[in-house]
């Protein structure tokens, strides 16, 4: 009964009312700058979310998440840059490309493990990132510019900012949930259990790896989605999307907030990026105090933020 | 002909700067298997080191020496302050500590040296071109780079098989306590294996620095390539790595230098010009996949590992 009302669960009640309400202070205040800042950081959130569900739930570590971030983004952009607005096709075909890259990639990084697993994710999703950078009709480089957002025959318009506000806090929500019903579902469970014994898993009959390899290809395609937000919100697609230290950014979203957690990645989220708007305003060095605090929480707080409020409720 | 010998030659020499950096890499993981996403950082602390020592000395080899020295202290103070901690952690947390290091040197390069690239100029002896066999004209730098790194080679097997050390560095890959318990200073070693692996990332910087210019950010692209070359080779394999190494040196480098001409005879030219360059750049990650499909482990996987 009291299970929701633990300085955890009150945080966490905090962070999502504090959420909802922030086109409120917008509107208020005037000021628009904070609705850019939290779309921004719902977004990463979600894909912050999909990567939790491979690398806190199943143990793979991936150092390419941020591939699918991109190639959800590109798939939008190419398809407006070619003329069609229809979010009705841009969409599912952010999720068909994202969802096929992972299947691709997926299937030939789980044929290695551990570290090796590491370095092939980052090495595929160097790869996607030359892709980009060689597609010259969409800007290569430099990017593209998208100049209209898509379109959902009036039922939504998402080029009012809090509305595309709310649909994406609405999805980073509606993946929380659906990274929920996984875990608890057989499916997840599976997943779980080839994290902490794969060996074992196999000798009682589950195919794991074919498991695995599907959980991959949900949090691709979740990413995917949040690509295709991010290519909305930011109305801009360039390969620096992908660029290999988003994915590590996303990474340390999960880890600081803490890994295995449902909503571990939006705190993680939330507090990463706020930090950098912050520390940006007092130094242009603050990747100087970033870095040594990655190492910090490393060798400190190894459950995250999330960890910690579990644990100040124990006491 | 004379062209693809010329590439041939710039292959060889990229894949041995890669091997310098990859041996590094290779050696830490496969004795403290630490993965170290931080060497690329290394790569760049030893170009802006030796640039600014040579500037400060006027002499380019007092500069490099110089260079690699404080490379090596810098690569053991980061071993004693940081990485000693992470050791027998998990490998998500060596990842993102090391990810922290690459954020913090990158910046700390911008601190100091400013946003702009440092030169580092040739001495004019060096700066010339011999002939080979056959009357080609080949930079006499390049060739140099060649040797060096041959010589490097060389001596990471004499150090690694022949030596005392190198007996040491073997046996605590295979059994950290029991070598401590034989009465060697473990961490000691481990300190020392760190500092010559970024050394030796330091030398390969340095040898790019007067063709390429020293920049910010400058070892991470050619870390992720040694990243590949060591999945290719096998892990915690030198042998491996200087095999698979030059072997990506030569593709991507002949793979560039060809690959959008044998396009030309396939497709219209302006398809090609755009198909060419990409799909060069993805050559051996092509490559790698394959290795992947046929041999997980890699090409010389290190027995009992």
């Amino acid at each position: 009964m009291n299970a929701v009302l633990t300085v955890r669960g009150l945080v966490i009640i905090a962070l999502v009312v504090a959420l909802a309400l922030v086109p409120l202070y917008v509107v208020l205040a005037g000021n628009y700058f904070p609705l850019t800042l939290f779309t921004r950081i719902v977004i990463l959130a979600m894909a912050a979310t999909s990567l939790n569900f491979i690398l806190g739930y199943g143990g793979m570590v991936s150092f390419g998440h941020a591939a699918y971030l991109g190639i959800g983004g590109y798939a939008v952009g190419i398809v407006a840059f070619e003329g069609v607005y229809s979010g009705y096709l841009q969409w599912p075909l952010a999720l068909a490309a994202s969802a096929l890259s992972a299947l691709v990639i997926g299937a030939l990084c789980l044929r290695t493990r551990g570290v090796y697993f590491i370095m092939v994710t980052l090495a595929f999703a160097q790869m996607v990132y030359y892709i980009a950078v060689g597609l010259d009709r969409y800007g290569a480089d430099d990017g593209m510019t998208i100049y209209r957002r898509s379109e959902f025959g009036g039922i939504v318009d998402l080029s009012n900012k809090i509305v595309f506000y709310y649909v994406c806090l609405a999805l980073l929500l509606g993946s929380i949930y659906l990274t929920w019903r996984l875990v608890n579902s057989r499916f997840g469970m599976v997943v779980c259990g080839a994290r902490s014994n794969d060996r074992r898993m196999r000798a009682i009959g589950f195919p794991t790896t074919r498991y695995r390899l599907t959980a991959f290809v949900i949090a691709g395609s979740m990413c995917g989605l949040a690509g295709a937000l991010l290519a909305n919100h930011t109305e801009f697609m360039s390969p620096a999307v992908m660029h290999w230290t988003r994915s590590g950014d996303l990474i340390v979203m999960v880890v600081l907030g803490g890994m295995g957690s449902l909503f571990g990645p939006l705190i993680g989220a939330v507090t990463l990026l706020v930090l950098e708007e912050v520390l940006s305003d007092v130094t242009e060095y603050w990747q100087i105090i970033v870095g040594p605090l990655f190492l910090l929480v490393v060798l400190f707080a190894r459950g995250g933020i999330d960890g910690l409020l579990a644990g100040a409720n124990r006491d | 002909m004379l062209l693809l010998i010329e590439q041939c030659l710039n292959g060889l020499q990229f894949g041995l700067l890669l091997f310098l950096l990859a041996a590094g890499l290779t050696l830490v993981f496969g004795i403290m298997d630490l993965v170290n996403l931080a060497h690329g950082s290394f790569y760049m602390l030893g170009a802006f080191l030796a640039a600014t020592f040579a500037a400060w000395t006027g002499s380019f080899f007092l500069g490099v020496v110089l260079g690699l020295l404080a490379t090596l202290a810098v690569g053991m103070v980061v071993d004693l302050v940081a990485l000693r901690r992470l050791y027998g952690r998990n490998h998500l947390d060596h990842v993102l500590g090391t990810f922290g290091l690459i954020l913090f040197f990158n910046e700390l390069v911008r601190l100091i040296w400013g946003p702009a690239g440092l030169n580092l100029t040739l001495p004019a002896w060096l700066n010339t071109s011999v002939e080979l066999l056959g009357g080609i004209r080949y930079p006499t730098y390049r060739l140099g780079i060649i040797v060096v790194a041959l010589a490097v080679a060389l001596f990471l097997y004499v150090l690694v098989m022949r030596t005392r050390i190198g007996m040491l560095i073997r046996a605590g890959a295979s059994n950290r306590e029991m070598v401590g318990a034989l009465g060697i200073n473990i961490k000691l070693l481990y300190t020392l294996v760190f500092g010559l692996g970024a050394a030796l990332a330091g030398l390969a910087g340095v040898m790019q620095t007067p063709i390429l210019t020293a920049q910010i950010g400058m070892g991470e692209n050619i870390l992720i390539l040694a990243f590949v070359v060591i999945i290719i080779g096998g892990i915690g394999s030198v042998r491996g790595a200087f095999i698979a190494s030059i072997f990506v040196g030569l593709v991507d480098t002949i793979g560039r230098a060809f690959l959008p001409d044998l396009f030309k005879l396939v497709l219209s030219s302006a398809a090609a010009s755009t198909a060419g360059p990409a799909l060069s750049s993805m050559l051996i990650y092509f490559l790698m996949a394959v290795v992947l499909v046929l041999r997980p482990e890699g090409l010389f996987p290190v027995a009992g590992k």
